[in-house]
Formats: C-alpha cells, structure tokens, sequence
C-alpha cells in the first residue's frame, strides 16, 4: 500500500521559458507524509497532480491500483481521494449537513464506503452544532474544520491537504491542531502540504522536500512513529 | 374596448414566442456559456465573437440572411424540403429559430460572466468529491449562479417581446401566425391609428420598466454571490 509517482508537468512561465516539474518518488500507504519546500517548488502542484486537477504526463499508481499510465488517466472525480484546500470551499448554497453529504453521497453511490464513524469525527472537530448553518455564517476556524469533515465524509482511500491552516491566524490553528493529529489513527496516506515547521514537527511521519522544479523530491522517514 | 381582438392575438403571440424563445435559449445558451468561459483558445473567441454578433448587426440584416438560409432556395431550406419538413420562413418555428439567435448573446453574456466569476475552484471541490462534470454544472455551478440565470431569462424575454425587425424579415406580418406585439403596432401607425398604438406601445414602455426593474432588485443579491468565496 503506497503512493508511487512518476509525473512530469510543465507549466509556460509568465516571463517566457518554461517551468518543468518531475515527481518521481514512492510515499507510505498510511501516516502524514508532510510536503515541504520553498514557494515554488512545487508543492500544490504535486497534490494536484495525484488529484487529477493537473494532467501530468508519466504514471501514477495508489495502493496499487494505477491511476495514470501513459494515456490511461482516471478523471479526479472518480479517485477516490478527498482534497482539503487552502480556502475552505464550501459550496456556499449549502448547509454544513449538506456540504458533509455532498461527498458522502456520491461516493457511497460508487460502492466506496467511509472507513470512519462519521459522526465521532463531527463531535471530535465540534461542528455539531453548525449543522444547519450555511457557510458564511461560519467563522474561518470553523469553516476549516468543515472543510475536514467533508472531505472525510467522503470516506477516501487518500486524503490530501494543501495548507489547511494557511489562512488561519494562531488561535484557530491551535484549535485545529489536535484534529489533525488525530488523523494519525486513520490506515489511510495523508499527504500534507505545509511550510510551517511547527506544524510540520507535529504531525508528519514522513516527511517530503522539494527545493526548486526540476530537482528530485527527498522523501525520508520521520519520527517513525510507526514503530512505536 | 381597450383592446382589440387582433391586439390580443398579436400579445399572446408575442407572449408565446418570448416564452419558448427564453426556455431554448437558455437550454443552447448555458452550455454555450460554459463553454465559452472555460478556456481562451482562438477557435473559442471566435465563437464568442458569432454569438455576440447579434448585438452589433442589424437585425434586418440577420433576419435578410436568415431568410435566405432557411429559404426554399437556401441550404437549410432544401435539406428542410428534401426531408418533407415545413419549410421555416412566415412560421411560427420560423419565428422562433431567428429570436433564438437573436437573443443569444443576452443569455450568453450574463451567464459567461458568472461562469467566468465563479472560478475553478467549485469545480475542483465538487470533482474531488466525486462530482462529474455534469453533476458539478447541476448540484454546484447553476446553484451558484441563480441569479445570472435569472438575469439571462429576463433579458432573453424582454428583448424578444421587444422584437421588430427580425420579426419582419423572416415572420412577415401574417395576422395570427406571426403578427407579434410590435408588428401590430407598426400597423397602427402605417393605418394612423395612433389611439390603438399608444396602448401597446404604452404598455410596452411599462413592460420593459417592470423588466428592468426585476434586475435591478435581482442585483444585491448577485453581489452578495460574487463575494461569495467561502
């Protein structure tokens, strides 16, 4: 059970000349593997990539089930994989409740099912009060944490987070901290995108660094949290 | 009698053609938008530029080409007539196939924007929730945009009620079948009925305020889902 990557992408740079991106590594099938890297190196972009939001070219295969090889290319909406942006998301028109069951829905259509009591992860995130509430009644804490149990309502096989604390100030961080740490419990690969070492020391089993396009990622172990 | 029963008749036409005009427009419209806003490349610009066209043409100059092309001598019209249809001109369909096209661009444009406004990003979410395309355009983006859609229904109504030379061209002024609301007008004036033409066209002048006025109140609220980035 591993993430194992072979994309290359190239993007037309603003001032001329091309940006080329080459992810070639293989990452744990379970634990927080932290993305790490300067701006620009390309860290958003290798989650977008394994989200399908990107088409790289190269091969692409996820607890052994390929997801991109040479012209095969699986449309992001059927990886079964949950993506929590820098911005929460939300679909404005929609209740919490119904944001959660977006994802749920259409997955469990699918035949996926969530590996997790839902209802725990809505109590341990707090958001069981905000049910009924449309999003921009929520404050930016809570709008992150829903973000979170959306993406897990949606019960995915690997979940990827672009700095879901970016746009949050120091208390609503802290507050969601331990959430995240929690997720530690799942036996799924989390792949999280962060430039905050403290966030980073916190949570990351594996820890992933990119320097600059072009140059191969560092993938080495963490804490080994595993073997404890 | 305030009106008579030919004004009637040329209200509920009018009313009629407005009514399918906005429905089909709207259904080769929105998909058309989509389209439309979600990439750059020249062959996408130029259809942008042919569906915008009707604003800037005139509409006798349409309507002349429409009549042409859809003629028993055009090539529309023959593929019409070898298939044993009706052919379009001085039809009711025929009505409705040049208000279509005419009204195009005043669905298009509000709904592009909208489109265009709203980002990737709901696209993204809705997609990473397993969401496919269509789904995403049905439960996430036309929600989202209501309010353009709205705008987009209006505008394709009025303007078609609107409507005069178009009409002329490809209608012709057959009472019952294609004398609209404006045509009828056009003939109270040619007969110096000036009585029965302020009627309509005072009517008229009410119908477009009333028009207008929806979108304004329909626009707070737009403006309220523009800055809708939750």
């Amino acid at each position: 059970m591993s993430i194992e990557a072979d994309l290359r992408l190239s993007f037309p740079e603003p001032g001329g000349g091309r940006l080329d991106f080459h992810f070639n590594l293989a990452l744990p099938g379970r634990g927080i593997t932290a993305v790490t890297g300067p701006s620009g190196a390309g860290k958003t972009t290798f989650l977008r990539c394994l989200a399908g939001l990107e088409r790289p070219r190269g091969r692409l295969t996820v607890n052994g089930r390929p997801w991109q090889d040479g012209k095969f290319f699986l449309p992001t909406h059927k990886r079964p994989l949950a993506y929590v942006f820098q911005e929460a998301s939300l679909f404005p028109h929609l209740t919490v409740r119904r944001n959660l069951d977006y994802g749920a829905r259409r997955r469990c259509r699918r035949g996926g099912q969530s590996q997790l009591d839902l209802d725990r992860f809505i109590a341990i995130l707090g958001i069981g009060h905000l049910m009924d509430r449309k999003p921009e009644t929520l404050s930016g804490g809570e709008r992150q944490r829903t973000a979170l149990a959306r993406a897990l309502a949606a019960g995915p096989e690997v979940l990827l987070l672009d700095e879901p604390l970016a746009a949050l100030d120091r208390d609503r961080k802290e507050e969601i901290m331990p959430y995240l740490e929690s997720l530690r419990e799942l036996t799924l690969p989390i792949v999280y995108v962060s430039h905050a070492q403290d966030e980073i020391e916190r949570l990351a089993d594996t820890l992933m660094r990119l320097t600059r396009p072009g140059l191969p990622a560092v993938v080495e172990a963490g804490r080994q949290r595993f073997s404890k | 009698m305030l009106l008579t029963p030919e004004d009637w008749s040329a209200i509920r036409l009018s009313l009629k053609l407005a009514s399918v005009t906005t429905v089909l427009t709207l259904a080769v419209g929105a998909p058309l938008a989509w389209w439309l806003s979600r990439g750059e490349g020249w062959w996408r610009r130029f259809c942008g530029a042919v569906v915008t066209m009707p604003l800037v043409l005139p509409p006798t100059v349409l309507g002349f080409y429409l009549l042409v092309f859809l003629g028993p001598f055009g090539p529309v019209g023959r593929l019409f007539g070898q298939l044993g249809f009706r052919l379009l001109p001085f039809t009711f369909s025929g009505l409705v196939t040049a208000s279509v096209i005419f009204s195009l661009p005043f669905v298009v444009q509000p709904l592009q924007n909208a489109f265009e406004a709203l980002g990737e990003r709901p696209l993204e979410a809705a997609a990473t929730l397993g969401a496919g395309p269509l789904d995403a355009f049905l439960t996430v983006i036309v929600p989202q945009t209501r309010p353009a859609f709205l705008t987009a229904a209006v505008m394709g109504f009025a303007h078609t009620i609107g409507e005069f030379g178009v009409v002329l061209m490809i209608g012709g002024n057959i009472p019952n079948v294609t004398r609209v609301l404006s045509m009828q007008i056009y003939v109270y004036v040619e007969t110096i009925e000036y009585a029965r033409a302020h009627v309509l066209a005072g009517g008229m002048v009410f119908f477009s305020v009333a028009a207008m006025l929806v979108l304004q109140i329909l626009k707070p609220r737009r403006e309220k889902f523009a800055q809708g980035r939750i």
